[in-house]
């Protein structure tokens, strides 16, 4: 009787789940806010030495990359006065004259077996035209350009199948050499998509895309909830919590063998799980002793640790870079704020005061800032903080925001928020003057979680 | 017409006569296998009877209790059709005028102790999912409180939260946040 149960239960869970399939939300996005004084770019469409065509445009997932970013403003091809393939052939005065004052060029050529070589140049236009009206260096015995106008340069093989995540690379390296900051180009981005509950049959799915709604793929479709991903800081795993045994559970899930385990089955919520920055352990919300309280789990061991003990309502925890401090929001001072708890010596402390109540907050990766839901005259907006001053200053004017994540290099917020009656994914720079919002081509999206780096 | 009768008596009268005179009669064994037969006979009809009336009475049982079974079933769908409670605005305290709707269920479920129910708590879509999920349960244990107050046993009852992610009305409209800030009792 029992194996019969257990097969019917495994039976109920096939049918009620189904692992890896195609994901129908397709992100594009839509730039709503620029930044007015966004640095003028180019990047010049990459040489091709090979058969038939460039198996993939490269230029243009950095073009697109470099736009997103909300820090550069990339000039059209019909606007360029020349397409140089690399540093030699450039014509700096043209570009200069352009208001461009910094350059990409490249190319590929084709290796066989569906390898290539990928060189490119970013290039300082400026210091470029006045050493133009020197003579051009003489190095070994060739005619080359100073080493001053070169600000990066690099020349790798890839196979053809990477190209975008070359583009991505070669994004990552612009953006730091130009901003000092890490790019995020590099990352992907997990969040839920709900389809129409009535027509579908399994309308709920856990999806993953590159950060700008590329290769996206459905690790899981349900016919009930899913809820709340959260990378490992490896970028291999999704912790989340799933209704498809009508009752909130726990799983983490590996996001390339998609072997998935169940990690938490106790009486009540199971809810929230977020990774600690080691990998080893995961923070959750557990109601299992009468009402929501933080919990701590060590993975390896399943051992429990409970973090919060108080009668009011203690939900989303979110680990501090340093892995030593959670944050979560709480009801114990009436309406829900952000706390934040010492995890040495338990010692809890209120963060957040502005506003009738701030929920969902998140650390930057700095450690400087908070990032929240705040609710200010019944507006449900994003908001960031100081943590040593305290100021807050509210980024976004969209529509019941909520579930923000922040990139892994601090500079771009994703959130969920409401667009003529549809959940869609948003975007805010950490400076709230680029906005951004993702439509999918179908169904609510929600609960964003943006991946760390990848390599 | 005297003459038929007398003719009538004779037509009669022969056979037997006839039959007397080839046999001296039933024997003692005939006549008594003659009365067992009678009395199996009477027997089998008085059991028949008796069977009859067993029938009759175990139909009347079934009828009654399928009748007991169709008010339970009425009284079932009737609480099916009023299983919601709603919410005020962050709130999970019960309106008291919900009581006599949550009085019916516990009623029936005093009555009907096989009977076990899910308590679904909802929220709207404003604030984060999270806290709707905590919301959502305080709305479902205000009814499992309400519930066991009335004598319904604790066994009977479990609660499931799903926070904002079931939605009775999408939108954001306040119909579609008042009619999704419920608390669903659903029969298992």
């Amino acid at each position: 009787m029992k194996k019969i149960q257990t097969f019917c239960t495994i039976l109920m869970t096939l049918l009620s789940l189904m692992l890896v399939t195609r994901a129908y939300a397709q992100l594009n996005i839509v730039i709503t806010e620029g930044v007015d004084n966004a640095t003028p770019i180019a990047v010049v469409p990459f040489g091709w030495e090979g058969e038939g065509v460039l198996p993939g445009e490269i230029a243009d997932v950095v073009t697109q990359d470099l736009r997103r970013s909300g820090r550069f403003n990339p000039m059209t091809m019909a606007q360029m006065p020349e397409f140089p393939r690399d540093i030699n052939a450039v014509n700096y005065q043209a570009w200069v004259d352009k208001g461009i004052n910094t350059l990409v060029v490249g190319s590929v050529a084709e290796l066989g077996n569906d390898r290539y070589r990928i060189d490119f140049q970013l290039i300082d236009t400026l210091s470029g035209s006045q050493l133009a009206d020197a003579a051009p260096v003489l190095k070994d015995g060739q005619l080359v350009a100073g080493q001053s106008q070169l600000i990066a340069g690099r020349s790798l093989t890839v196979t053809g199948k990477n190209f975008r995540q070359f583009g991505h690379r070669i994004c990552d390296i612009v953006y730091e050499k130009l901003t000092g900051q890490k790019g995020a180009f590099l990352t992907r981005i997990a969040y839920v998509v709900v389809r129409d509950t009535n027509s579908v049959a399994r309308p709920y799915q856990l999806v993953i895309a590159d950060y700008d709604g590329e290769n996206e793929l459905a690790l899981l479709s349900s016919k009930e909830p899913l809820m709340s991903p959260s990378w490992s800081p490896d970028g291999n795993k999704l912790a989340y919590v799933s209704f498809e045994n009508g009752k909130p559970q726990i799983f983490i899930q590996d996001i390339y063998t998609m072997n998935r385990v169940m990690i938490t089955d106790f009486k009540g919520i199971n809810g929230a799980p977020r990774f600690s920055p080691d990998g080893k352990q995961l923070a959750m919300v557990l109601s299992k002793d009468g009402n929501p309280d933080i919990y701590i789990m060590e993975i390896a061991t399943r051992k429990l640790t409970r973090i919060t003990r108080h009668r009011a309502i203690d939900t989303e925890p979110a680990w501090a870079p340093n892995g030593k401090e959670l944050i979560f929001s709480s009801e114990r001072g009436g309406k829900p704020q952000i706390y934040r708890v010492n995890l040495s010596n338990k010692r809890i402390k209120r963060l957040t005061f502005e506003g009738d109540m701030n929920l969902g907050g998140i650390i930057t990766p700095d450690g400087r800032e908070l990032v929240v839901v705040n609710r200010t005259n019944g507006n449900y907006h994003i908001a960031r903080q100081n943590l040593s001053d305290g100021a807050m200053q509210v980024l976004t004017t969209t529509f019941l925001d909520e579930s923000p994540s922040i990139a892994p290099n601090g500079s771009m917020i994703i959130y969920s928020t409401l667009h003529e009656g549809t959940q869609v994914l948003s975007l805010v720079s950490l400076d709230g003057r680029f906005k951004a919002r993702l439509p999918g081509v179908a169904g609510q999206i929600k609960a964003p979680s943006w991946s760390p780096f990848l390599r | 017409m005297k003459t038929s009768k007398s003719i009538r008596s004779l037509l009669i009268a022969v056979p037997v006569m006839t039959l007397m005179a080839c046999s001296s009669g039933p024997s003692e064994a005939e006549l008594a296998s003659e009365r067992n037969r009678v009395a199996a006979e009477q027997a089998a009809a008085q059991k028949a009877a008796e069977q009859a009336n067993v029938e009759k009475v175990r139909m009347e049982a079934a009828q009654r209790l399928q009748q007991a079974q169709e008010m339970a079933q009425q009284e079932r769908d009737t609480l099916m059709s009023m299983q919601t409670v709603y919410f005020d605005f962050d709130r999970a305290s019960i309106k008291s005028e919900f009581y006599s709707v949550l009085d019916k269920h516990a009623t029936f479920l005093v009555k009907n102790s096989a009977q076990t129910v899910v308590i679904e708590g909802h929220t709207d879509s404003r604030g984060t999912p999270e806290y709707n999920i905590a919301l959502g349960e305080r709305r479902a244990q205000a009814v499992e409180t309400y519930l066991l107050n009335a004598g319904v046993a604790a066994s009977q009852i479990s609660v499931v939260s799903f926070g904002e992610e079931k939605p009775a009305v999408t939108g954001a409209s306040e119909y579609a946040f008042a009619q999704s800030r419920r608390a669903v009792v659903v029969y298992k």
